[in-house]
């Protein structure tokens, strides 16, 4: 269900659903929930399934039910657009604010939601501190050991005889880490992509794939470039 | 022989014409005229050459004739599935018009046609207009559509054959069922090829209240002259090169003026051109022509065709639909054709001169192929054609469909219902469905209604259903279609990297020529350094960029990736039944020796496939344990046959560990022993083979089938829930994207009874998983499994054992492949340890 994965020396627990856990102190990190994307692309005429939002929130209910998280932190683009928020339909929002109450709920800014999520509460920042840990929405060119981030999307490419299996993961060169994205309907970029270039170091790269029921450690070789 | 009173239908100055090019009017022609003038809609089925399109137009241009002062308004549409024949049909139809002074006005549209001269178009429309599905779906759903079509006559629709089994032929049958509401009385003919039910075609042309529409058909020519090439070489037991041949092709090639070469896949073209180029010493014009070739390129190679400068063409469909390109006078199919009536219009398309017979030579790949090749050839000279599936309309069709009446006009529900039940695919249109397609196109169609604010058509006061703004129009117009594109990547030729000690990531050049597209699919599998064969050479990738696949000349000339080489048709049933009666009586065939040792063999040592059964056999090798069923129910039954059948072996703790399937058998590899089980009575196979697979197994697979994942896009994309890849116009489309397996995966959950699942799952019964033939198999073998236990691999079964390697291998579950992979790094780290701990 979980696996260790070290970022910067810190032991965090990776999770199948693509949620890092820090059991020492109790955060749950989540990136990339983009809630409310199903009737963001609605509005301008592709009517997708409404259930997006839901499915997500379901997940993160069974996570936070798994692992009782004193602080959860979402890295960024946890709302689709700007008026996201506004457009939770009332079952969902009281699932949101279910999960949030008796806990600290962080928002990091990300690129589709600059600005904090009207009237669910909860914390809002750019970065956050976690011992040697920084966290924030985008990865940054150079950054120091121990950035921890969302945005990419990141997915692996693995080909196997009956042909390629493409999986959400977390990239982690043991220094940094990028976090897959959690929402249901948010798609994947390859970490071979350039996109992810001069983030990690190459050659060390392994993807942590989420699998069925486990997560997949794939070195980078073994991972298909390609789109 | 031909009525006097027939031919008084022709005007002077057509006879004259007729005489002037020393031809008569044939019977065809005159009793076509003779319908039209009787107001009746008509089916011509007529074999290539014997002048099926002049028949089609000749009464339009008899009445057009007729009426020199005509306001200028459309009088007939022309529908052909390709750009291209419509642009030759126009060549070839200009010529009458001209020599006899006709005030006719011909023109083309196509995707390709200007926007300016698309505009002009609308406002001065010509005579007679040639153009494509799509673009009477895009006229049909401007708000002119009513004056633009107010007095068409005639629509002439070419290939029907063809076009009526795909989701294209439901697209027209509904426009059909528009235009016949904008002009009443407008009458249909439809040009097909021989086909052994023309009732259907009859019915697809006209409306359900009326009779179905005339039948007239003209002569055969003279029957083709088909052979099977009688290799002096060795047969491969398995593969679809035909390599082995490949000198006695070339051979035929010299002696013959111009031959066409036709092959089932692009790959197999390439493979082909590539090993005749290599013995090509007298440096014959060879050239290839496929659909993934860069446009310049293929109209290159037609033009040279034309002026008689090539020696030979290898070709894929693109030129199986093609037109009159030359004195082409040998025709060669290398691999089995797969199905007799494809082999029929191929050859036609290869000698468009009725009287003289065409000439054709099979060349089968491997052993099992020549049994096809004999009962393709038999099956030729017997004129007998594989049935068409009728189709039932596709729901994402009329999805679109609903969507772009709403852009030309408001409608009542109620109207457009009874004219959609007029086309002939729609006929058993349930109303009920009907309007949940309507509340798909206005809202998504969901049980929750989240989106009724952003509805695409909305019902006014007046109950009329209309379209909310101008960009759902808009969106409709870029959409529009039933031909759903691969994701496709441009390959461009660049500059090697240089050495071999160039580091990964110096810059690769991107100035070179553009040689072509190439399935995303593929070239996703290749690692830069891989060598593949395209556009006649070996390349190798270089690297991926934006949407631009870059290659390199490769020095090798044996690329490492081996091209799927896999037929993309699958045996035909005809053809199916036919291999099937060979192979249980080889003695009544005139077999080639080496195939009639090698069913000799297998019947002293195991049994030949009886034609009614099932032969199964069970035998170790290598450490595995193997079960090989001779179904001959075509690749695609079998593939679905493989995945359902492991789940079974696998719920009989038989341990199941893969599978591989070709047109003629199924083999599966487990790691115990089936026919220890068997004996001990543990296991049957009549348990393992029982119909019910057909339900829970089934569903239970399909949800996670990737195959279902990629029909239910292709229905997405037609339905209009999701846009279109366009290409260059990604990159800023890009936050518009989303990718159809998440929405799948939600969908498939929260709402399991959804309009476009129910479309997928139908696609994907008749389509890629071939359920129907499957079922009927299951249904003819109950309690008919013969089981011969070996002790090895039997002399039938080495085809399917070879294709292990070769062909993809099925049933790896997808976490397989991931746990394989990252046991690796497991390696690693343990070899990593290792050398620490020397270090240390």
């Amino acid at each position: 269900m979980h696996t260790h994965v070290h970022v910067a020396g810190v032991d965090l627990l990776a999770d199948v659903f693509g949620a890092l856990f820090h059991e020492a102190d109790r955060v749950l990190l989540v990136a990339d929930l983009h809630l409310e994307k199903g009737s963001s692309l609605a509005r301008r005429g592709m009517l997708l399934p409404p259930y997006d939002t839901a499915a997500t929130l379901a997940k993160l209910t069974l996570l936070v039910a798994r692992y009782t998280p004193r602080h959860v932190v979402a890295l960024g683009d946890s709302f689709h657009d700007r008026e996201g928020a506004a457009r939770l339909r009332a079952p969902d929002r009281d699932v949101l604010l279910n999960l949030m109450r008796g806990r600290d709920w962080i928002w990091l800014a990300g690129n589709h939601d600059p600005t904090p999520p009207e009237g669910l509460g909860g914390v809002t920042a750019e970065e956050w501190r976690l011992g040697p840990l920084t966290l924030r929405h985008e990865p940054t060119m150079g950054a120091a050991r121990g950035e921890i981030a969302g945005h990419l999307h990141p997915v692996a490419i693995v080909a196997g005889t009956a042909g390629a299996v493409r999986r959400k993961c977390f990239v982690s060169d043991g220094a940094r880490c990028i976090m897959p994205a959690f929402g249901a309907y948010a798609g994947g970029l390859n970490f071979r992509h350039a996109a992810f270039a001069g983030l990690l170091t190459a050659g060390r790269r392994v993807a942590h794939a989420l699998g069925r029921d486990r997560i997949y450690a794939v070195p980078e070789h073994r991972c298909l470039a390609g789109a | 022989m031909l009525d006097k009173s027939l031919q008084g239908l022709l005007p002077k100055s057509f006879l004259d014409w007729f005489a002037m090019r020393g031809w008569a009017p044939r019977s065809h022609q005159l009793e076509l005229l003779a319908h039209a003038e009787a107001g009746r809609s008509t089916l011509l089925i007529a074999p290539t050459g014997a002048g099926k399109t002049l028949a089609g137009f000749l009464p339009s241009l008899v009445e057009l004739a007729a009426a020199p002062s005509r306001r200028p308004r459309l009088h007939t549409i022309y529908v052909s599935p390709l750009k291209a024949l419509s642009v030759d049909v126009a060549r070839n139809l200009e010529i009458p018009v001209a020599e006899m002074g006709l005030p006719v006005r011909i023109e083309t549209r196509t995707g390709d046609t200007s926007a300016s001269k698309r505009q002009r178009q609308r406002r001065d429309p010509p005579d007679i207009l040639l153009t494509t599905p799509e673009q009477i779906a895009l006229l049909l759903a401007s708000p002119d559509a009513a004056t633009l079509f107010a007095d068409l006559k005639r629509i002439v629709l070419d290939e029907l054959h063809a076009l009526v089994l795909s989701k294209r032929g439901d697209l027209m049958a509904l426009d059909l069922a528009r235009l016949r509401r904008l002009a009443p009385g407008v009458q249909t003919v439809g040009l097909s090829a021989t086909v052994r039910e023309p009732d259907e075609l009859r019915t697809y042309l006209t409306r359900r209240a009326d009779p179905p529409a005339a039948l007239v058909v003209a002569p055969e020519g003279a029957a083709a002259h088909i052979t099977m090439l009688d290799t002096s070489e060795r047969l491969p037991w398995a593969g679809h090169g035909a390599r082995h041949a490949i000198g006695e092709i070339y051979a035929e090639i010299k002696a013959a003026n111009l031959t066409l070469l036709f092959v089932n896949t692009r790959f197999q073209a390439e493979q082909l051109f590539w090993d005749l180029w290599r013995i090509n010493v007298d440096n014959l014009p060879i050239a290839l022509h496929h659909g993934s070739l860069d446009v310049g390129q293929r109209r290159k190679v037609e033009a040279a065709m034309a002026d008689g400068r090539l020696k030979a063409v290898v070709a894929t469909a693109t030129l199986d639909l093609g037109v009159d390109w030359g004195d082409v006078d040998l025709c060669i199919n290398v691999g089995a054709p797969k199905g007799a009536s494809r082999l029929i219009q191929r050859i036609g398309r290869a000698n468009h001169r009725l009287d003289e017979p065409s000439r054709a030579i099979l060349v089968p790949a491997n052993r099992f192929e020549v049994l096809e090749c004999i009962a393709a050839i038999r099956a030729a000279e017997e004129g007998a054609q594989d049935t068409p599936v009728p189709r039932t309309g596709a729901l994402d069709v009329l999805a679109q469909h609903i969507l772009g009446m709403a852009c030309a006009a408001p409608f009542a529900a109620d109207d457009l219902y009874d004219e959609v039940v007029d086309a002939a695919p729609y006929a058993d249109l349930e109303r009920d469905e009907f309007d949940k397609a309507l509340d798909f196109v206005a809202h998504g169609g969901y049980a929750l209604r989240a989106y009724d604010r952003f509805a695409k058509i909305r019902q006014g006061r007046d109950g009329c259903w209309r379209v909310s703004n101008g960009r759902i129009a808009q969106q409709y117009r870029m959409n529009v279609g039933t031909i759903v594109e691969a994701a496709m990547l441009k390959v461009r030729l660049v500059r090697a990297r240089g050495a071999a000690t160039a580091s990964r990531s110096t810059p690769v050049g991107r100035g070179g020529r553009m040689l072509g597209e190439i399935e995303e699919g593929f070239l996703e599998t290749l690692l830069p350094g891989d060598t593949f064969i395209f556009a006649g050479e070996v390349l190798c990738l270089e690297a991926i960029v934006d949407n631009e696949a870059l290659c390199s000349r490769s020095a090798s000339d044996t690329p490492k990736i081996p091209s799927y080489a896999g037929g993309k048709f699958p045996l035909s049933t005809y053809l199916a039944a036919q291999v099937r009666a060979m192979a249980a009586d080889p003695r009544g065939w005139a077999l080639p020796e080496q195939v009639g040792h090698w069913l000799d063999l297998q019947r002293e040592r195991s049994a030949l496939p009886p034609k009614d059964a099932m032969l199964v056999e069970t035998f170790p090798r290598g450490g595995r344990h193997y079960l090989v069923a001779y179904a001959f129910e075509g690749r695609l039954a079998h593939q679905t046959l493989g995945m359902l059948l492991t789940r079974r072996m696998e719920r009989a703790r038989l341990r199941p560990l893969g599978f591989v399937a070709n047109d003629y058998a199924l083999a599966v590899w487990s790691v115990h022993d089936v026919s220890a089980r068997i004996a001990k009575g543990a296991v049957t196979l009549d348990e393992l083979f029982a119909q019910d697979m057909l339900g829970d197994d089934l569903e239970a697979w399909l949800d996670e089938s990737s195959l279902m994942k990629r029909t239910f896009r292709l229905c997405a994309t037609i339905a209009g829930l999701i846009e279109r890849r366009h290409p260059g116009r990604e990159k800023t489309g890009r936050q518009m994207t989303v990718s159809t397996n998440l929405v799948y995966d939600v969908l498939r959950r929260h709402e399991p009874d959804h309009l476009l699942l129910r479309a997928a799952r139908a696609d994907a019964a008749t389509g890629l998983l071939d359920l129907k033939r499957l079922g009927e198999l299951l249904w003819r073998i109950r309690g008919r499994i013969i089981h011969k236990p070996l002790i090895r691999i039997s002399p039938l079964a080495v085809p399917i054992m070879l294709e292990i390697g070769r062909e993809p291998v099925h049933g790896e579950a997808e976490d397989a492949i991931l746990a394989d992979a990252a046991d690796v790094l497991v390696g690693e780290a343990f070899a990593a340890d290792a050398v620490g701990t020397e270090l240390g």
